[in-house]
């Protein structure tokens, strides 16, 4: 077994290209069916850190503060996230009650978790333990987080309730708005370049 | 924006050139970290990462087709189904996906209404359509559209994600609305198969290997060739530089 440094294979068409030295920012496309082959991520990874520790925070404060609140005919109501998972259990429909509690909370707090702990400098990036493993779990969870998804669902929701009941916008909606922002970032890189950075001496 | 390319075979013309593959060249390529490997076997490891090393994602076809099929049998009941069930005082009402679609169209919200019909009327539709394409021409070696047909599995891997829309509002509204006895609104059963519908649809899609588009062209590389490559490098194709 050798490695074959000098080259680089398409991920989505297997193709073979010749490695290009790429500047910061800079990114590789196949010249057969147009998929990113590599990218500098250097840049990006500056600001990689704090951008998780603060969508951490943010995360808290997303699930910790009703998301709005309604008002009927003299009755109110509020809900969590989590509460709405709970209802969704209580009610029999567990499995939709998981896939909501695994999409919205479970998954991406876990890339959150798993990102800061990969990135945070140590002194011995080699004995780093788990580091293979928890790529590995970064990639396969990548598609499953759904934050953006699920707040176009709560402005939809708020939009069809509006026409029946008062409706306040609760702190944890505007966490939600500024976690998605942050999260297009975060979550977007792609895990592989870890190893890239790692090799590189982060 | 560099754009300089040669490639091994020669090319009939810029657009319609041969690719040398991975495959053809003997090496295999880490899904994982990205290094390539030359002397390496099926299911070895990867020395760099540890991941194990395919030339194609395992049993790509039969598992795409059994978690498609699973989506389609989903199909039904998600769409006939009532997903969503409203209780008043008065009255008890049932929501069905394109119901729900409906009332937005007609009590004027039209663009809330085109938001909801494309993420979970149009977006699982297409995802579904597009999986059979994919798998029907994959299975057949087609040469038919290859680059459009890798533009659909990337479009389809994006997009898929956003018809668990209805899902979460579903759930929203179930946690807000619990008034009991006044307003109450339960989850129908037609949700847990909508959300099965957007599991399924999206496991297809993560065990389908695009690679297999573009496996038809039997390009082989001779030892002589190889050889040269070896010393070289001639004739490798450069990629595409740009910052976007
Ligand atoms: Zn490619
Ligand atoms: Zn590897």
């Amino acid at each position: 077994m050798r490695e074959i440094s000098q080259l680089i294979a398409c991920e989505h068409c297997d193709a073979v290209f010749k490695k290009l030295t790429l500047a910061n920012g800079e990114i590789a496309r196949c010249l057969r069916c147009g998929n990113e082959l590599d990218r500098n991520a250097q840049e990006r990874h500056r600001h990689l850190l704090p951008l998780t520790i603060a969508s951490l925070i943010i995360f808290v404060i997303a699930n910790s503060f009703p998301i709005v609140e309604m008002e009927l005919q003299g009755l109110h109501s509020q809900t969590t996230l989590i509460g709405a998972v709970v209802s969704l259990a209580t009610e029999g429909i567990s499995m939709v009650a998981l896939l909501v509690m695994a999409t919205t909370i479970l998954f991406p707090f876990m890339q959150m978790l798993i990102l800061f702990y990969l990135l945070v400098p140590s002194k011995n990036p080699d004995e780093r333990p788990g580091f293979s493993l928890l790529i590995r779990m970064m990639q396969t969870l990548r598609p499953w987080g759904m934050i953006e998804v699920f707040l176009l669902g709560v402005l939809v929701a708020l939009i069809k309730l509006s026409n029946m009941a008062t409706i306040i916008p609760g702190i944890a909606l505007w966490a939600f708005c500024m976690l998605t922002i942050m999260l297009t970032v975060v979550v977007s890189f792609n895990p592989r370049y870890l190893w890239q950075l790692e090799e590189s001496g982060q | 924006m560099a754009k300089t390319y040669t490639s091994m075979a020669t090319p009939d013309d810029a657009q319609n050139m041969r690719f040398i593959t991975a495959t053809a060249m003997g090496l295999l390529s880490c899904h994982q970290c990205g290094k390539l490997w030359q002397d390496a076997a099926q299911g070895q490891r990867c020395a760099h990462c540890n991941a194990t090393l395919h030339s194609r994602k395992p049993d790509s076809i039969n598992r795409t087709w059994a978690l498609l099929i699973t989506a389609c049998i989903m199909y039904i009941p998600a769409n006939m189904l009532p997903v969503m069930v409203t209780s008043t005082f008065f009255e008890s009402h049932q929501d069905t996906i394109m119901s729900g679609i409906i009332f937005f169209w007609v009590s004027g919200e039209w663009g809330l209404a085109a938001v909801v019909f494309i993420a979970s009327f149009l977006v699982p539709l297409l995802k579904l359509s597009s999986l059979f394409i994919l798998l029907i021409s994959a299975q057949q070696k087609s040469t038919w559209r290859q680059l459009e047909r890798a533009k659909l599995y990337r479009m389809i891997e994006l997009i898929g994600r956003w018809s668990m829309l209805d899902v979460f509002v579903v759930s929203l509204l179930v946690g807000l609305v619990q008034m009991q006895g006044f307003a109450q609104i339960t989850a129908g059963i037609g949700i847990v198969a909508f959300g099965a519908v957007v599991v399924f649809t999206m496991l297809a899609s993560i065990s389908f290997d695009p690679r297999l588009i573009w496996d038809n062209e039997q390009v082989t590389v001779d030892a002589e060739r190889l050889a040269v490559f070896d010393n070289t490098m001639d004739g490798i194709a450069e990629s595409q530089k740009g910052t976007q």
